[in-house]
């Protein structure tokens, strides 16, 4: 399979994600691979082919975002919005993600290794997230379909206002956010979970973990409370 | 938005290349603050009786012709002390050996729109409006030396684009601060602070954190205790590099609205707002890269 090889210090970003929209076939699954990324903006973002993008370094805002597709491998760490609002494909983070990983993304798989910072899917939509180490503060923010799983710790307001994204956690959690619940692990959640540590190369027992879902409590306006004004 | 940036060198010999690894940081978040620029950077200190000031002329009806021997020569015939000056364009660094309030009283009245941007032993301070490159090579940046250094790319969004609003600010002697963010408190803070004598220079929101943090240090709080009343006090948004003269130090809200990356070698800290500002250092592909987490102290001894 012909590779392909994009030199980020001599060429710029803009060639190169023009050459991934315009310039590849229907199906296209070349190789290509990104050098010297330098923490530069919207790399590889918006791809619509099954290609397979590695970043050799640290990438920054928005790597990978609305991914469809493609396969996109960063051997460093990600800036703000990795992947947000991916739809299909996988995105793999070796490194950290900085805040906002995943948000939005209506499916595909994010994966990152290492930690990953504040409000990682937020607002997700149908994705699946797998993170190697622990989130920050606010993450799965109204989270309305898709995974989340978390193999360390979770900062403050955890599944805050979930809708029907479930979370499976293995570490501690600093403190749920509103409406968020632990519930008991079903034979459905410990197949799914081995299915995506799995997919994500991570050998965690799923047995280890605990599930975080939505109370539902918000879902519906309730005139009783809070009446004395 | 701005842009930050701190260098702290380990390694004695890099304190000759400060300026020259740090000026590709400061132009690389241009994008992230291109109106106005500014840098402080700490050297070996003065002797014990001595200080300087770092001064701005460009607010003056001279600019950049201001008569700086001129002003050394009325303050050995004024006040009978013998004073060095130190010109780059409109700046200079003024060096003497008594004490400064009373050089600061005399400029402040013969010279009132001179800005006095920073007083000390060991810290020099430049900042003016500008791209990160104009500002840069006005001041001859790549020069500098030191043991560390605090930078500022500014984009303003809480005051006006002017020389004395760009940052670094700086409060008492050998303190200064850089803020990405914007308080939504400031003037709490201002009125907290004014009836204990507080002046203020400007109406920036940033340089009521760095009057409020310069207070508490005053008032005997460690760096560490000061920060913690920071967290306390100042409400908004913001990660903030302060340099002290043996330290710099970094917190972020507990939002963590406001970027921030460090990478760490054997020879170097550097900060920056962003990974893409750290990219041509030296080592970097092996450096230990992270992302400070929200609400907690980071501080580097130099």
């Amino acid at each position: 399979m012909e590779r392909l090889s994009f030199d980020l210090a001599a060429s710029s970003l803009s060639d190169m994600n023009r050459f991934l929209h315009r310039d590849l076939a229907d199906g296209d699954r070349r190789h290509v691979s990104v050098v010297n990324p330098d923490g530069a903006h919207n790399i590889a973002v918006g791809l619509n082919h099954p290609v397979t993008v590695e970043v050799h370094g640290h990438a920054g805002y928005y790597a990978a975002g609305m991914n469809k597709h493609a396969t996109v491998v960063i051997h460093g760490s990600a800036g703000t919005g990795v992947a947000e609002n991916m739809m299909s494909g996988t995105v793999h983070v070796k490194g950290f993600a900085s805040n906002g990983a995943g948000a939005t993304a209506h499916g595909g798989l994010l994966v990152i290794d290492g930690d990953a910072g504040l409000r990682c899917g937020i607002s997700l939509k149908g994705g699946d997230i797998v993170v190697g180490g622990s989130v920050g503060s606010f993450s799965g923010f109204m989270a309305q379909a898709g995974r989340m799983v978390i193999c360390g710790n979770a900062g403050d307001a955890l599944g805050d206002s979930l809708y029907e994204a479930v979370i499976y956690i293995r570490g501690s959690v600093k403190s749920l956010g509103a409406d968020a619940q632990f519930e008991d692990m079903t034979d459905a959640d410990y197949t799914a979970l081995a299915e995506l540590l799995s997919k994500a190369g991570m050998d965690h027992d799923p047995k280890s973990f605990r599930r975080i879902a939505s109370a539902r409590s918000l879902y519906h306006w309730n005139a009783d409370a809070d009446q004395e004004y | 938005m701005c842009g930050i940036v701190g260098l702290l060198v380990k390694t004695p010999a890099l304190k000759e290349r400060l300026g020259e690894l740090m000026v590709p940081m400061l132009i690389g978040m241009t994008e992230r603050g291109p109106d106005s620029a500014g840098l402080a950077v700490f050297a070996d200190p003065l002797a014990e009786g001595s200080r300087k000031l770092s001064l701005y002329s460009g607010l003056t009806d001279e600019g950049a012709d201001f008569n700086w021997h001129g002003l050394t020569h009325a303050l050995k015939d004024h006040l009978d002390v013998e004073a060095i000056i130190d010109v780059k364009n409109n700046h200079a660094v003024l060096s003497f050996a008594v004490a400064p309030d009373m050089i600061k009283r005399w400029l402040r009245e013969h010279h009132p729109k001179l800005h006095i941007l920073s007083t000390g032993r060991t810290i020099d301070l430049y900042k003016d409006v500008g791209t990160p490159a104009e500002v840069a090579e006005r001041y001859d940046f790549k020069s500098m030396k030191g043991s560390h250094l605090v930078g500022h790319t500014r984009m303003a969004t809480e005051s006006a684009v002017t020389p004395d609003r760009a940052h670094p600010f700086t409060a008492g002697e050998d303190f200064c601060l850089v803020h990405n963010g914007s308080l939504s408190n400031p003037n709490d803070i201002r009125r907290k602070l004014q009836p204990h004598g507080i002046h203020f220079d400007t109406d920036n929101d940033t340089e009521a954190a760095c009057r409020f943090l310069e207070w508490r240090l005053r008032e005997g709080d460690e760096l560490e205790a000061a920060l913690q009343r920071g967290f306390d006090e100042m409400d908004g948004f913001y990660t903030f590099l302060m340099g002290t003269p043996d330290k710099l130090a970094l917190i972020r809200d507990p939002f963590a609205c406001k970027p921030a990356v460090v990478a760490e070698t054997d020879d170097y800290v550097a900060i920056a707002s962003e990974f893409r500002s750290l990219a041509h250092l030296p080592g970097v592909k092996h450096a230990h890269v992270f992302e400070p987490a929200p609400e907690e102290m980071y501080v580097w001894n130099a």
